[in-house]
């Protein structure tokens, strides 16, 4: 259960997300839609602890893991980057099984940034995997990939919510939230506008900002 | 004279080399993890403490050698250790010299490489402070040319090191402080096979760098 009551955040005296709150069971993965610049990134940020709101409560239970638009690797192998947040003697075996899981077992060895862009998003994947994360906060993980690496990455992270992991996630691709999403929030201009199961979402839309987003009119919040 | 290997001649290179490689060590330990620290931490006046830095770069290195003879002289803080001219007080020299060069060349370089990652390391838990040894790894290869960049400056000085080593032969001559000697006593030749010799070892340490940087490129970090 995550929960978010009167979040507001501004930069520089312009609001980016304004008196936010909802509450969500993740029974299934949370995908937060809207325009550019609706707020989307910096929701997600609040939610992980990355950002302080400037008012309002956050509860969200940890522990928690979060994977990039671009993936941040290290400057080493493959394994080592798992491996980095790790400790302790079940390290090993726990990197290799997410490498496993996202398909990079034969590249361990490989520098991580000589890896292709979507290899990279899955080991970055791999990495927040191994944590074991409760919430696994995905902000546009697929945004700068080929739609074969979006869909290697996709069914990554299909496999994790299966097993239990919670997912909250951006996208900006509506193809792909339909694939993934369990329930849907939509933000415009920093405001919680629905929280709606995503079926209903993508069907019968109540607000006519979501309507505009949907039929691909409203791209910019 | 080259060739033939004169003892004395190359007691002179050996002391130079020995004398500036371990300035550049020590000088390393103190300034890599000081730029570090300021390239991640945010205190109020940062950049007061980063400008004196970047001012200390340019500290004459006779001035350096004053302020350590007076630490060093019998009745300085630190008299009581005999040191003033003696091979340890001119490390002591160099190091002073570089180490305000080591620590401001690495802020700069490392203050980039947090921007990339600070999000990232924070995500898993790590605290600014707490990735300083991880930045420093991370910019290794980096940081080799800001070491290069240390030792050329600390192989090529003269004032500090006469100062503080007193230029007595077999015991403090390093060449520089050989150089101007012999080039007043109107020993040219002498003092032109040292330069030669000053000029190929600081190639040589670069052309070491270069291709250990090379290497690491090649292998992909």
């Amino acid at each position: 259960m995550i929960r978010a009551e009167g979040l507001s955040y501004a930069v520089g005296g312009v609001p980016i997300i304004r008196d936010l709150s909802f509450a969500a069971a993740l029974a299934a993965p949370l995908l937060i839609l809207g325009p550019n610049g609706a707020g989307k990134s910096v929701l997600l940020r609040l939610l992980h602890g990355l950002l302080r709101p400037d008012a309002g409560r956050i509860e969200v239970p940890g522990p928690q893991a979060m994977v990039f638009q671009r993936p941040v690797l290290l400057r080493r192998s493959a394994l080592e980057n798992v491996l980095f947040p790790l400790h302790g003697p079940e390290a090993a075996p726990r990197a290799r099984a997410a490498l496993e899981l996202v398909g990079l077992s034969a590249m361990a060895d490989r520098p991580a940034r000589r890896l292709s862009g979507g290899e990279q998003q899955r080991l970055a994947l791999a990495r927040a995997a191994a944590l074991a994360p409760r919430i696994l906060f995905l902000d546009e993980p697929c945004a700068a990939l080929d739609p074969a690496a979006t869909r290697a990455v996709e069914e990554i992270i299909a496999h994790l919510a299966a097993a239990g992991t919670r997912i909250v996630m951006t996208s900006h691709d509506l193809g792909q939230a339909r694939r993934l999403a369990g329930e849907v929030l939509f933000l415009h201009r920093g405001r919680l506008l629905e929280h709606t199961p995503a079926a209903d979402f993508f069907t019968t839309p109540r607000t006519a900002e979501a309507a505009a987003f949907l039929r691909g009119e409203l791209l910019w919040a | 004279m080259l060739l033939q290997g004169d003892p004395g001649f190359r007691r002179i290179v050996g002391l130079s080399l020995r004398v500036s490689l371990t300035a550049v060590a020590v000088a390393a330990m103190i300034g890599l993890p000081v730029g570090a620290a300021l390239a991640v931490a945010r205190f109020p006046g940062r950049g007061a403490v980063i400008a004196a830095m970047n001012a200390l770069m340019g500290l004459p290195p006779v001035l350096c050698g004053l302020l350590v003879y007076l630490l060093l002289s019998r009745s300085g803080p630190l008299g009581q250790f005999g040191l003033l001219f003696t091979p340890t007080a001119m490390v002591v020299a160099q190091a002073a010299l570089i180490a305000p060069i080591l620590a401001a060349l690495s802020c700069q370089l490392l203050q980039s490489l947090w921007e990339e990652y600070a999000e990232q390391l924070r995500s898993l838990g790590i605290s600014r402070l707490g990735a300083v040894p991880t930045l420093l790894w991370e910019g290794r290869f980096g940081l080799i040319t800001v070491l290069l960049a240390g030792f050329g400056r600390a192989a090529a000085e003269v004032g500090a090191v006469m100062i503080v080593g007193g230029n007595i032969e077999g015991f403090t001559r390093v060449m520089t402080t050989a150089i101007a000697l012999e080039t007043s006593k109107g020993d040219l030749p002498l003092a032109i096979a040292l330069g030669l010799v000053l000029m190929l070892v600081v190639l040589g340490v670069n052309l070491f760098a270069w291709a250990l940087r090379g290497w690491a490129q090649r292998s992909g970090h």
